[in-house]
């Protein structure tokens, strides 16, 4: 029977529904020591002096360090595969603490003390001296000439401009009669909000640093580590317990390696360093802010002639992942509508804001919100029904994207959309709802998205694992891909037995903690990469296995190898199906022979040259009522293609998650600055508005499985395309509902109000009265 | 005033005696003197809910909750809910269920909560049911499985068939 496509339950569901699992702070060893950071309570400027005096003389402080005291080694921080080019490299901007205040919330000194007490109170007492600069928050005005400038080698704060040229624009739109849709689309800056803060502990072993943290990239922190404090990068080890959440926040190198350093500082003692919620607000990553300009060129038949897009991505501070999240976003353009005439433009520029890394959905949320507002406002500009619009241009079944080497092998986009369209019924809704003319009116709207499962071939993509045969005929599986969440390690034990032919996941013991000195190496839990690419070095590996396996079986039954197959944990003559021994019989057979003892074992690495398109859509139905600017999502859906699917109940968890981030993304959620101090002004849970169960309506989770021809257990990217379509589908919900296009999100009342009274829905009568 | 106070209270169901520190919270007293590492920290501001425990049967953050005030209270955390013999208690069985745990941070404190609606003996509206549940935040499973582990128990509870 097939291990793979059956919904079974998550092989860490007991320990997690009993409160047995445990976290990195749950393992910390007793008596480590408290580092606290103090955090730049200015927005751009030089730290001049620190008074430490005040914050020694506290008991319990054990030590002050500052930005005077930090190694003078500039690191990178992007959960990025190391590339062996320089110039693929990433861009190492920040120290462990910074003279250089960059942002509201940058590391310039820390505490460590006995007890958590002392080293916030330690924290308080220290006196900072800065020399203040001015500072620039937005994007565009950080290009300016005299702007401020915050990194001396990127003149007018641009990190890095890409552009894409196809065809031949400025002819294309000398055509005669061309309808030309000029519109700009604004994306906030939001957080991820895993509900465990981001943390980790450091101590010395044997002369080297153990650093037991809260990621998802164990492999890639080893690095950074290393880097950071000019160590070699087999000094250190890293080790990922299990993790309350990421979303990509835990995929960026945060304080590793200050902890790691700060171990050193003190005798190798263990040392802890947790975030408090709003350090995870300002102190980790946030998500791009990305600015468009699209301008669209359409035929009154609603053909794309030609289109023009700009691209401005709000970097903040430090480089982090840096330009290729914008690199992605604008990327998604020329295939998800493709047409002949095209001019890409993507600047990505630094700004005294929290620095922007990764996070779910790696600059599609935002390219997906600007492009399915865009093609929504084309649709109306022409009078076309938007879907039949979308239905004409959206990528075609055999699309080729040369440079990944992706191919649309169906009809997906048509068939998520019709599949969308017939559980909410959209056809009729929208007739229905045309006719709402009082202070609430129903709408409903589409939205679509594209998403690449891995970064081949932008960088590296290798998977590597181990599979032991223990003596009860179980597997021991090891990978370096890792568990944060998701269900990875569930999916791993399904695709483990099926490739290896055992009874059940059950079967398969997933090693979910990574330790980079024992587990084989892989890169991470990003992208949308770790069932895909696990699922090539999982069939390689279990192939050796098998080899190993019936090799062995063969010494003892002397049947051919060739005439035998694994099935179910058993070894078996494939002529007439007769079992032949189990496979604990054979392993324990194997351990023990007197003459001959082995323990079979396999470990491989697959180097992976292949990606995938994966494909979806989301339906949303709201209610507007108009007086009281409030939208009421009454009914979601989403529709995926993400291949065969491992594990279908899995699979839909996943989705809900995506579409509840994505929902936050269109209507409440926003981390909100002073324009007068560039001081972020909701960094707590409370101000910050996260959906809560009462803000959802049912969410409906639906798939196509057309499988995935390049993976050989037909699956594709899920993790993130969830988050991808949700907002635009309720930006245009909206438009639909009111007539009124607002293209900047989160769409919240204070949105609404400025937007209904522009288009005249609601007169300020307050105000009329007052004078 | 002395910086640490004996304290008697029920731990699940057990009687026990600390000093502790005036200042800690409940939080910190379960974690770091009982290390019940089910009672989770995700804002330590009663935000989040992950904290959640029953104080003699009533759901509250224990972040915000002192310890002190623990003196002579019956306390409950998850890790009260599983039988002796190792069974998981119709709550949890139905998370587990209904894929309703996805990173896990969430769920001690949701399903205390869930314990508190159950044990009304009431049969809650899906409306009601939600405004009981807000109280707690989750990034990961989008609240729906969750919602749907909590009914089906409550429903299985009343013998009546659900619908969802």
């Amino acid at each position: 029977m097939n291990k793979v496509g059956r919904s079974e339950i998550r092989v860490d569901a007991f320990d997690k529904a009993t409160g047995r699992t445990k976290y990195y702070e749950d393992r910390m060893p007793a008596g480590a020591l408290y580092i606290r950071i103090k955090h730049a309570e200015i927005a751009h400027g030089f730290v001049r002096r620190v008074d430490t005096a005040a914050a020694v003389a506290i008991p319990g402080v054990v030590k002050v360090l500052t930005c005077f005291d930090v190694p003078e080694i500039d690191f990178p921080t992007a959960g990025h595969p190391w590339s062996m080019d320089p110039g693929h490299q990433d861009v190492a901007d920040r120290r462990l603490l910074n003279r250089h205040v960059r942002y509201w919330g940058d590391d310039v000194a820390v505490v460590i003390a006995e007890n958590e007490v002392a080293a916030n109170q330690g924290v308080r007492a220290l006196k900072v001296e800065y020399e203040e600069l001015p500072f620039v928050i937005d994007a565009q005005k950080a290009m300016e000439p005299g702007a401020p400038q915050l990194h001396e080698r990127f003149p007018n704060n641009i990190l890095k401009h890409t552009d894409i040229r196809k065809g031949d624009y400025q002819a294309a739109i000398q055509e005669p009669g061309l309808i030309c849709v000029d519109k700009w689309y604004d994306t906030p800056t939001v957080q991820h909000c895993h509900i465990e803060n981001f943390g980790c502990y450091a101590y010395e072993e044997n002369g080297r640093i153990v650093v037991v943290s809260s990621t998802q990239i164990p492999h890639i922190i080893r690095r950074a580590v290393g880097q950071a404090l000019g160590r070699p990068w087999a000094d250190i080890e890293i080790i990922k317990p299990y993790i309350g959440g990421g979303f990509g926040n835990k995929q960026d190198v945060l304080y590793e390696p200050l902890c790691a350093w700060c171990t050193t500082q003190v005798g190798g003692r263990c040392v802890r360093l947790d975030c408090a919620r709003e350090e995870t607000f300002v102190s980790n990553r946030v998500r791009h802010a990305i600015r468009f300009h699209i301008i669209t060129w359409l035929r009154r038949d609603g053909t794309i002639v030609a289109r023009k897009v700009d691209c401005f991505s709000n970097q903040g501070a430090y480089a982090s992942h840096g330009h290729s999240i914008v690199a992605k976003a604008m990327g998604s353009f020329p295939q998800h509508y493709p047409c002949d005439n095209m001019e890409c433009d993507a600047y990505t520029v630094y700004t005294n804001r929290p620095a922007a890394g990764a996070m779910r959905g790696y600059g599609m949320p935002q390219a997906s919100f600007a492009d399915e507002s865009n093609i929504e406002d084309c649709a109306r500009a022409i009078g076309m029904d938007s879907y039949e619009f979308r239905k004409k241009n959206v990528m075609p079944r055999g699309f080729h994207d040369a440079f990944t080497g992706n191919t649309n092998y169906y009809d997906t986009y048509r068939e998520c959309m019709a599949k969308g369209a017939a559980y909410i019924d959209f056809e009729r809704k929208k007739k229905e709802f045309a006719n709402d003319t009082g202070d609430i009116r129903r709408g409903i709207g589409l939205a679509t998205f594209w998403y690449n499962t891995a970064v081949y071939p932008i960088s590296l993509e290798t998977s590597s694992n181990r599979m032991l045969l223990n003596l009860d005929g179980t597997v021991t599986f090891q990978c370096g891909e890792t568990e944060i969440g998701q269900g990875a390690d569930t999916a791993y034990a399904q695709m483990v037995a099926e490739a290896v032919g055992l009874a059940s996941y059950r079967d398969v013991r997933v090693k979910s903690c990574q330790d980079t000195d024992i587990t084989p190496t892989g890169l991470g839990a990003y992208a949308s990469r770790q069932t895909y690419v696990a699922g090539f070095s999982i069939r390689q590996t279990a192939d050796i296995l098998r080899e190993k396996i019936l090799k062995y079986a063969n010494e003892v039954t002397r049947q051919a190898v060739g005439c035998m197959d694994i099935v179910d944990g058993n070894i078996i003559r494939k002529e007439d199906g007769i079992i032949l021994m189990s496979l604990k019989e054979l392993a324990m057979t194997a351990q023990y022979n007197p003459v001959h003892s082995e323990h079979i074992t396999a470990e491989s690495t697959y180097t992976i040259r292949n990606n995938a398109f994966s494909f979806g859509c989301t339906f949303a139905e709201v209610e507007v009522d108009i007086p009281m600017c409030k939208v009421t999502l009454k009914n979601i859906v989403n529709v995926h293609d993400c291949g065969r699917l491992i594990n279908p109940a899995l699979a839909a968890a996943q989705v809900h998650g995506g579409m509840s981030m994505g929902i936050g993304y269109g209507l409440s959620e926003q981390l909100i600055f002073d324009e007068k101090t560039g001081k972020p002004l909701n960094g707590n849970l409370l101000d910050y508005k996260l959906s809560t169960i009462l803000d959802h309506p049912h969410l409906e989770a639906e798939f196509i499985e057309n499988p995935e021809p390049t993976s050989p257990f037909g699956t594709k990217a899920l993790g993130e395309p969830p988050v991808c379509s949700c907002a635009p589908a309720i930006r245009n919900a909206i438009l639909n509902a009111t007539g009124v296009a607002i293209d900047h999100n989160p769409i919240n009342p204070h949105v609404l109000f400025a937007e209904f009274s522009k288009a005249g829905l609601i007169q300020d009568d307050w105000r009329e009265e007052e004078k | 005033m002395s910086q640490y106070k004996l304290i008697h209270c029920t731990i699940n169901g057990k009687e026990v005696e600390k000093m502790v520190d005036v200042r800690a919270s409940l939080t910190d007293m379960l974690r770091d003197d009982y290390h019940l590492t089910s009672v989770k920290k995700g804002c330590e501001v009663g935000e989040c809910g992950a904290c959640n425990v029953l104080i003699d049967g009533e759901a509250f953050n224990s972040c915000i909750y002192l310890a002190v005030w623990a003196e002579g209270k019956h306390i409950e955390t998850l890790e009260g809910l599983l039988s002796p013999e190792g069974e998981l208690s119709d709550i949890q069985r139905s998370f587990v269920e209904e894929t309703a745990i996805q990173c896990g941070f969430c769920i001690p404190g949701f399903i205390m909560t869930a314990v508190e609606i159950l044990n009304t003996g009431k049969l809650y509206t899906d409306d009601q049911l939600r405004r009981l549940l807000s109280g707690h935040l989750c990034r990961c499973t989008g609240y729906e499985n969750i919602f749907r582990a909590v009914k089906k128990t409550m429903y299985r509870r009343h013998g009546k068939p659900i619908d969802f």
